[in-house]
């Protein structure tokens, strides 16, 4: 893997797209007689097509070849079957016999289905527990919002990597949770390095992604709609059912979108928390880079998590058709 | 305002054309494998900047090299590492004419297998690998095999290092004790696996992880834990209730080595650091602090009858005689254990 | 009674999210390097950090790459916005594609592309790489929050601006850039933020020689985090804390 490198005619292409952009650009100066002003849309794009549209295309590239540059599709057999390589190494080294008991192997796809179902878990938790703080805070009798806004913001100027280390300190078998635990006499539990203990540290992290665009679609909500149906003999819970929670919609989606993708792909809360308990897809594609050194099915398995993020985001934008998400801005 | 903008841009730029003009040597070393003083001295004797940074497996190390070259000078990789790097070529031949302090170093040391006549490197610390256990939990005669790691009474407080070769090794180990650490025979490696895998799905794993072990062992978190022998010599100073063992089964030594990467761009800076490290007082400084044991003879003598006694930092012949050195593994085998490391990483526990 | 629960509710959600930071601020306070043990008040840990070059290192770091990434990805993306709002339909949908591919992107998978580009391009991985990186994630951002503000521009104002005789560049200057003055503040302050807290791309796009805070932090916590980095995050959680007050103040007096 020591030296990895493209064919000359990736080079010509790429001087050929920036020079087509270039003529692009030229093109329709003239045609506006003189500079309009989505010209100043011109660097960005140029931007764009080098830092994020070529970078994809590159991930494309490698998940397709082998370390050599030869194109091949066994990355994607290595997806599948984790011990594909490993088993046409030992046909060479020790003969088929060997080779064949070894059976399919599962890590890569079990990795990922698992860390899709804790993302699922994190994802229904932080709804569950962020939607009625959305509702709450934007209710106008409690006048609060403004202020919970930026209440709910400023734990995330904490860094990121130590708000999860400071759970370390709660959950530790002598931590502080220990401690009470111990100090009530109901004795030493152990907290860290388990399943719960990980969905604990995602949730606390990406909570607030699903609070602040929920809160923001309910507060343009116009108040005169929950009204009029209480007028018309709704109770306060179907007022909520039917009125309110399908407005709020476009919030709870974008709310979904903002939570499921980080947790999918986090591996700095499952190394610390789940202490190699609970390898997630971040965690595989992050060692298949960093540690193995394989930058071929690493980018196999990006762009296979890529793909299925695409798919799952178009499904929820079907549910959400405007496309107007709260966003958090 | 603006001028206050315009003003802090142009520092930002300035600064990564600042930082190239010294005179500097890039040092990539192993997590708390220095005396960090050691470096000011070397700095102000010599003038050279020191670059120091840190890494936690030779396998992280070696991509690292790999994928930003010119960017180390001096790289610490344990014997193995040394083989892989100086079969891929990645390594520069020192010129030992800049290092008289050579002759500082251990004979048996000298001319080592995995790099005859230490044409590409110089030894810097060795050590074993073992088990640290807390004496309040564990009971020692438990605790002279590597089995004390799937004994149930110890169920939930091992901790287990996440090194592909020491956890394959000690597994390996405990398949046959005639196995050796380099075993490739496909079904010794997969039984092995198979052992790690049923370790860690009965609950038996606390955590997976590397240099953190020495403070949470302090801390009283586990009561036993696969660590190098610097590491339970550093815990074993700061809680007396712990121990250290090698197993019966045998274990690795194994040897760091400094080295120059062939893309380094201050070779000769390089060599000076080499130099330095294998002087006596600086050598002995730096075992003083972590805690290894020392490669260098008259540095044994400055460390004196603490070293001496220490059965942790100056192991018996008892013990080196059952243990072995890891050699590099060709690609496909690396692969092979590559993956089946992988699939115990994976594994879940059952609940 | 039911604003009572509310109320209730919304505080259970507040202490769940501050206690760690407390947790967090107390502990940098603490004498001794154990988490588990008081070991009495003191101030050790911060003259530590003064002292420790490789945080300041990383401080530094942290700080001026945020800075430049956001002023450049301020101006890259105002532009952008008023750009893209300019256009036709057809390549206006396509920006807008292009400017939400990035948001439906995992930081790991941005991070990894933009490592691959690197090694592609054979550029050096360092300071300058981590900081087109930082560029590159913050700029969707600042189009996404200048963009609405233009829409909500009254369309005539800038001709009438025309029509009373300025240049477009001054119309531009004079007309529309403070009409989205607010959206492109509320970019700049969320790149800078972005920004200071990423990890994950600069993880992948900086060598271990030019560490920023996050990467310094991951690699301490493999060796047992040390309450200087617990001193570190309290004062910069106060200074952002100060620094916020101040800014609320002020456009509170401007009202």
């Amino acid at each position: 893997m020591t030296d990895l490198q493209l064919p000359a005619w990736a080079g010509w292409a790429m001087g050929l797209g920036l020079l087509l952009f270039i003529v692009l650009v030229a093109i329709s100066v003239r045609r506006n007689h003189g500079i309009k002003r989505s010209i100043f849309a011109a660097p960005y794009s140029l931007w764009m097509i080098i830092f994020t549209i070529l970078p994809c295309i590159l991930i494309a590239y490698y998940a397709l070849t082998d370390a050599n540059g030869r194109f091949t599709f066994d990355n994607f057999s290595s997806f599948w079957d984790s011990n594909h390589i490993m088993r046409e190494n030992l046909r060479a080294v020790a003969g088929d016999e060997m080779a064949a008991t070894v059976a399919r192997g599962s890590v890569n796809v079990d990795t990922l289905v698992y860390s899709l179902w804790m993302a699922f878990l994190c994802t229904a938790v932080s709804l569950v527990l962020g939607y009625p703080a959305a509702l709450f805070m934007a209710d106008r009798k409690m006048k609060l919002g403004a202020t919970l806004v930026v209440l709910f913001i400023i734990p995330m100027w904490m860094n990121f990597l130590l708000r999860t280390i400071a759970w370390m300190s709660l959950l530790e078998d002598n931590g502080l949770i220990n401690a009470f635990l111990q100090w009530i006499g109901v004795g030493k539990a152990q907290l860290m390095y388990n399943q719960e203990a990980v969905l604990l540290g995602m949730v606390y992290n990406f909570l607030p992604f699903m609070v602040f665009p929920i809160y923001t679609s309910l507060s343009k909500m116009d108040p005169k709609l929950a009204e009029a149906a209480q007028d018309l003999g709704c109770n306060d819970f179907r007022t909520l059912y039917k009125v309110t929670m399908p407005l709020s919609l476009p919030g709870v989606i974008s709310g979904i979108t903002m939570v499921f993708m980080p947790s999918v792909t986090t591996f700095f809360i499952p190394r610390v928390l789940g202490g190699g308990n609970t390898r997630m897809f971040g965690d595989l594609i992050e060692s298949t880079f960093k540690t193995a050194g394989n930058w071929n099915l690493g980018s196999a398995l990006s762009l296979i998590m890529m793909i299925l993020i695409l798919i799952s985001l178009s499904i929820l934008r079907k549910a959400d058709p405007n496309g107007e998400g709260g966003g958090i801005v | 305002m603006k001028k206050l903008i315009c003003a802090l841009l142009a520092a930002v730029l300035l600064l990564p054309v600042c930082a190239l003009a010294a005179e500097e040597v890039n040092i990539f070393n192993w997590e708390d494998y220095i005396d960090e003083s050691v470096l000011e001295q070397f700095e102000q004797e010599t003038g050279i900047k020191v670059n120091y940074m840190r890494f936690t497996e030779n396998e992280d190390m070696i991509i690292s090299v790999e994928s930003n070259p010119g960017k180390f000078d001096v790289v610490f990789p344990s014997e193995y590492m040394v083989e892989r790097m100086i079969n891929r070529g990645e390594l520069a031949e020192i010129n030992f004419d800049n290092i008289p302090n050579f002759a500082n170093i251990r004979d048996d040391l000298k001319n080592p297998s995995y790099d005859p006549g230490n044409a590409h490197s110089v030894p810097y610390m060795w050590g074993t690998l073992g088990i640290l256990y807390n004496t309040k939990l564990v009971d020692e005669a438990d605790v002279q095999t590597w089995g004390v790691l799937w004994n149930e009474k110890y169920a939930g407080q091992v901790l287990m290092m996440d090194s592909l070769r020491d956890t394959m090794g000690l597994a390996l180990l405990m398949v046959n004790p005639e196995n050796s650490m380099n075993c490739t025979d496909y079904a010794q490696l997969r039984a092995a696996a198979d052992l790690l895998i049923m370790q860690k799905q009965s609950g038996m794993v606390k955590s997976y992880g590397l240099d953190e072990f020495k403070d949470k062992m302090v801390a009283g978190e586990g009561a036993l834990a696969v660590v190098y022998s610097g590491d339970a010599e550093y815990a074993i100073e700061l809680n007396e209730d712990l121990a250290y063992v090698v197993p019966r089964e045998g274990s690795n030594i194994w040897v760091d080595n400094a080295v120059i990467p062939a893309t380094a761009r201050n070779k000769e800076n390089a060599e000076k650091f080499i130099d330095f490290l294998c002087r006596p007082e600086i050598a002995a400084a730096n075992v003083q602090e972590i805690g290894y044991c020392c490669v260098n003879v008259p540095a044994m003598e400055i460390l004196g009858e603490e070293y001496q006694s220490s059965s942790v930092m100056n192991p018996s012949e008892d013990v080196i005689s059952r243990c072995e050195y890891y050699h590099d593994l060709d690609e496909t085998w690396l692969s092979i254990y590559t993956t089946l490391y992988s699939e115990v990483l994976s594994a879940k526990v059952n609940n | 009674m039911k604003q009572f629960l509310k109320k209730s509710y919304l505080a259970i959600i507040l202490i769940f999210l501050y206690v760690p930071i407390i947790v967090l601020i107390v502990q940098s306070f603490n004498s001794g390097k154990s988490r588990a043990k008081w070991e009495g008040l003191s101030l050790h840990w911060y003259q530590e950090l003064f002292s420790n070059t490789s945080i300041m290192n990383a401080l530094w770091v942290t700080v001026t790459v945020a800075l430049v990434a956001t002023v450049a990805a301020t101006l890259l993306g105002t532009l952008a916005a008023i750009g893209i709002y300019s256009m036709k339909k057809r390549p206006q949908a396509l920006m807008m594609t292009i400017t939400n591919l990035p948001n439906t992107m995992p930081d790991i998978v941005t991070g990894v592309s933009l490592m691959l580009l690197y090694i592609f391009a054979k550029v050096e991985r360092g300071y300058v790489t981590m900081v087109l990186a930082h560029i590159t994630f913050d700029v969707p951002y600042v189009v996404l929050s200048v963009l609405p503000k233009l829409k909500q521009m009254n369309k005539h104002i800038y001709e009438a601006a025309l029509d009373l005789g300025a240049t477009p560049t001054y119309a531009l200057t004079h007309v529309i850039i403070p009409e989205c003055k607010q959206g492109i503040v509320t970019g700049a302050l969320l790149a800078f933020t972005l920004s200071l807290d990423d990890f994950t791309i600069s993880y992948f796009t900086t060598s271990p020689l030019v560490q920023n805070l996050s990467t310094l932090i991951y690699s301490a916590t493999k060796l047992g985090i040390s309450p200087v980095y617990y001193a570190l995050s309290s004062l910069m959680f106060v200074v952002l804390l100060v620094l916020l007050l101040i800014v609320n103040h002020r456009t509170a007096d401007n009202k």
